[in-house]
């Protein structure tokens, strides 16, 4: 991880008009925790060794364009987007479950109103995708792609099938543990976050150099869902929890 | 209680499945103001062959220099139909093109709208996305001949030798070129903030 200088604030000259000019606020976000988030590069991970950057990133402080981001309209996303077996003329194969869960920032804030887009494999593990060569089947009433916007409290919540394990070419007998992709936009630029839930008690959770590209292990269990009986659904489906935590805000500076 | 930002994973290969509804590039539609701007550009790897499937996330100001965002609270026109944002994947050879308009300058770190060395030049936001990148990428794109790069103060934080990496170059019928470099003598400036 990059080392961090601590930034040195500085006084506002007191030759400065004050009121010349029009303030525009500019609060940051913080930084994350060391540890608590991969490296570019892993070794392990061999598609990372051609594809990280080799150069120390250079900081930058928090300016308006960083702490603005896209806003996308609610409309944008229509009820059906959230429930994935229902895309389709029939239900599709597989095991259904309910995956829920908030998206907070690191107060414990809710982060309402935002984008939650998720993407997996299939039940037999085939994405619907032209790439994925894989020889499972796929399964034509299941695309595996959903979207919400999460509510006032920050909630979002999908009704899906378990995706499947499936092989890779990263090292010999390699095989992705069952995930789910989730990509969220948050309030700004900075909050971005693209990550993978996993599930509990996967058995090859512990050779994944995917899951493992993170130092901190607390880090890592956080992208595992817990099961949830308070979400599962008698006699229908199995609930699975998993909130995400958005980088949490820098005080707001003082107005002079 | 304190709870930890959730850890980055890669977008992997097939992420087109669940974010290509969202694709954008045509980032202004008819009647938007500003300088209209073609950007052309490559993502390359290490090996110097491009990256077939990465993806390019834009955010700008409009013309004005206005973001579409509730926290920009500055006095300044929003241009209906313009929110600022580009979604776009590479090709089989690992480019990718979209058409906008040059965004106006926007303050500097410090808040400022006007003022010698506080103003930033025109730039867009990019976050770049791929199989093998365990988080993404965030860099700037600066357009080429503008007077305030001179005095952008996040340019001034990039060594002298660098920052070419960060200004597009005007190619032929006045399209503009920037490439995302990912490894090498001319790698692009990344941007940590914090992430």
């Amino acid at each position: 991880m990059a080392l961090r200088p601590k930034q040195k604030a500085k006084k506002r000259s007191a030759k400065e008009p004050a009121d010349s000019v029009q303030r525009q606020v500019v609060a940051g976000y913080r930084a994350v925790a060391v540890g608590t988030q991969p490296n570019h590069l892993h070794r392990p991970y061999v598609s990372s060794i051609k594809r990280s950057p080799t150069r120390l990133l250079v900081r930058i402080p928090y300016t308006l364009s960083e702490i603005t981001g896209p806003t996308f309209d609610p409309k944008l996303v229509s009820k059906a987007d959230c429930d994935l077996t229902r895309q389709h003329k029939a239900a599709p194969l597989g095991e259904r479950i309910v995956v829920s869960g908030r998206v907070l920032d690191e107060d414990n804030r809710p982060i309402s109103n935002t984008l939650v887009e998720i993407w997996q494999a299939n039940a037999a593990g085939r994405y619907q995708h032209e790439v994925d060569q894989h020889e499972a089947p796929l399964d034509p009433n299941f695309t595996g792609c959903g979207r919400a916007v999460t509510d006032s409290e920050g909630r979002y919540r999908f009704v899906t099938i378990r995706p499947g394990e499936y092989p890779w070419r990263n090292h010999h007998n390699a095989w992705r543990p069952a995930h789910i992709h989730f990509s969220i936009f948050g309030p700004a630029f900075a909050t971005r976050l693209v990550t993978q839930m996993y599930f509990p008690g996967d058995p090859l959770l512990p050779f994944d150099p995917i899951f493992n590209c993170t130092a901190d292990e607390k880090a890592r269990r956080r992208l595992i869902s817990v099961f949830d009986w308070d979400t599962t659904i008698p006699e229908h489906a199995l609930g699975y929890r998993f909130d995400l935590i958005l980088r949490g805000r820098e005080a707001t500076p003082m107005e002079k | 209680m304190r709870v930890r930002a959730t850890t980055s994973q890669t977008v992997g290969p097939f992420f087109e499945l669940g974010m290509q509804w969202l694709n954008c590039d045509n980032l202004a539609g008819e009647g938007v103001a500003g300088e209209r701007v073609a950007i052309q550009g490559c993502v390359i790897d290490g090996d110097g062959v491009g990256v077939p499937d990465a993806l390019v996330e834009v955010w700008q100001a409009n013309a004005h220099g206005k973001y579409a965002h509730p926290e920009d609270r500055r006095d300044k026109p929003l241009e209906p139909g313009f929110r600022g944002y580009g979604r776009i994947p590479t090709d089989q050879r690992g480019a990718f093109r979209f058409a906008t308009i040059k965004p106006g300058p926007v303050p500097g770190p410090r808040g400022k709208d006007r003022g010698k060395d506080k103003e930033q030049a025109p730039h867009l936001v990019i976050s770049v996305f791929m199989r093998g990148l365990m988080r993404r990428l965030t860099t700037r794109m600066y357009f080429p001949g503008d007077a305030l790069l001179a005095t952008d103060p996040i340019l001034k934080l990039v060594e002298p030798a660098r920052r070419a990496t960060l200004v597009a170059k005007i190619i032929g019928g006045g399209a503009l070129e920037w490439n995302v470099v990912l490894q090498g003598t001319s790698e692009t400036v990344f941007f940590d903030l914090g992430l």
